[in-house]
């Protein structure tokens, strides 16, 4: 933790909210623009991983624990394959988003509603998985001093 | 030769040629480099360019993925898969072992150009791709789901069981790398949980202690 960082640790405070948000609108603007749950799970883990990479490992797992974002990936899965169940037990087929809302044919509310439930679970699942492959790699290294690179 | 070129736009061509140049340049330097810092963020810059490329041929969703799982996440993966082992690469002394790999190389590389004078032209309108179901799914988009991105359509509605696969498969890459390599990582949590602020002295092996 030298002086010399300060560049990056004020650059990286500015870009991290951004990159989060961006994350974000990338998830529910998937329905009109590029873009959806894949990439804004990756976008948001990136910026996690940025955070760790100027604050360190360490306050980064303090903030989102290792067992958290196992658990977030293992609930997003859960929640896609629920919109089946859910669809299931409204009398259709699974991941039949017509019947979530047992709607008539012209309406579109469960089509909608059923993309943005599985992509939000696509989204915990990928961006929990990311983080978590993230944790484990750089978990095993305690800190590298600046001398390594 | 020119009525081969006269449905050519020479912008296209030009950016194209520009795009394609400078991967095959990345990926020979990539190739003839023996730092592995550096060859990681060349691969990165290589995700990058292709993205820029995928743009071009109006794939903006492939690029989208290429962008932030190649150039982002993979080039940090790769940084943190070269810390726990090598910095350098060493060339390796055996010179049979060059000549196996370029036959390899040379014979995939022929192969795949042999394939690739069967593909249809791009955006060819009489292509597999352009006439098949392609074109169901655009004239259905609008009046079954009413949303405008076709691509999401496809991916969350008409493919939706598929992307439960794919969902399934990330899922379970990171329970089995994390299974793999998770025990610093649940040391380095535990350490955090009992609030201890000394680095233990080797990771690894506080590790496989339990």
């Amino acid at each position: 933790m030298t002086d010399h960082h300060v560049v990056l640790r004020v650059v990286a405070k500015v870009l991290i909210p951004i990159i989060t948000i961006y994350g974000f609108y990338v998830h529910f603007h998937g329905e009109y623009s590029p873009g959806g749950g894949f990439q804004a799970g990756v976008i948001l883990a990136v910026a996690l991983v940025l955070y760790s990479l100027i604050f360190g490992i360490k306050p980064t797992m303090e903030a989102v624990t290792p067992g958290f974002a196992r658990g977030v990936a293992g609930l997003g899965f859960l929640l896609y394959a629920g919109v089946g169940v859910w669809s299931m037990m409204m009398g259709g087929n699974y991941l039949q988003y017509n019947a979530l809302l047992r709607e008539e044919a012209g309406e579109f509310v469960g089509q909608h509603m059923g993309i943005i439930i599985i992509e939000l679970g696509v989204l915990m699942a990928v961006a929990g998985a990311m983080v978590s492959i993230y944790y484990a790699f750089a978990g095993r290294v305690t800190e590298i001093s600046d001398e390594d690179w | 030769m020119m009525e081969a070129l006269a449905g050519i736009d020479l912008s296209v061509a030009l950016l194209n040629i520009t795009l394609l140049s400078t991967l095959f340049v990345i990926a020979i330097a990539i190739a003839r480099l023996r730092s592995l810092f550096a060859i990681v963020l060349l691969a990165g810059i290589y995700s990058l360019v292709s993205a820029v490329w995928f743009i071009a041929l109006d794939a903006v969703d492939v690029a989208f993925t290429e962008a932030a799982v190649g150039a982002g996440i993979s080039t940090v993966l790769f940084l943190g898969a070269m810390v726990l082992t090598a910095r350098t690469a060493q060339a390796s002394p055996n010179k049979a072992r060059h000549v196996i790999s370029a036959l390899v190389v040379i014979a995939v590389g022929a192969v795949l150009v042999y394939a690739s004078i069967d593909l249809p032209g791009f955006g060819d309108p009489n292509s597999p791709a352009s006439t098949h179901i392609g074109v169901e799914f655009l004239a259905r988009t609008k009046p079954e789901i009413d949303i405008p991105n076709v691509v999401t359509a496809v991916l969350a509605s008409y493919r939706g069981f598929d992307t439960l696969g794919e969902v399934g498969v990330v899922f379970m890459a990171g329970l089995g790398v994390v299974m793999l390599l998770g025990f610093g990582e649940r040391a380095l949590g535990a350490q955090l949980k009992q609030g201890g602020n000394d680095e233990p002295e080797d990771a690894d092996l506080g590790g496989l202690d339990d």
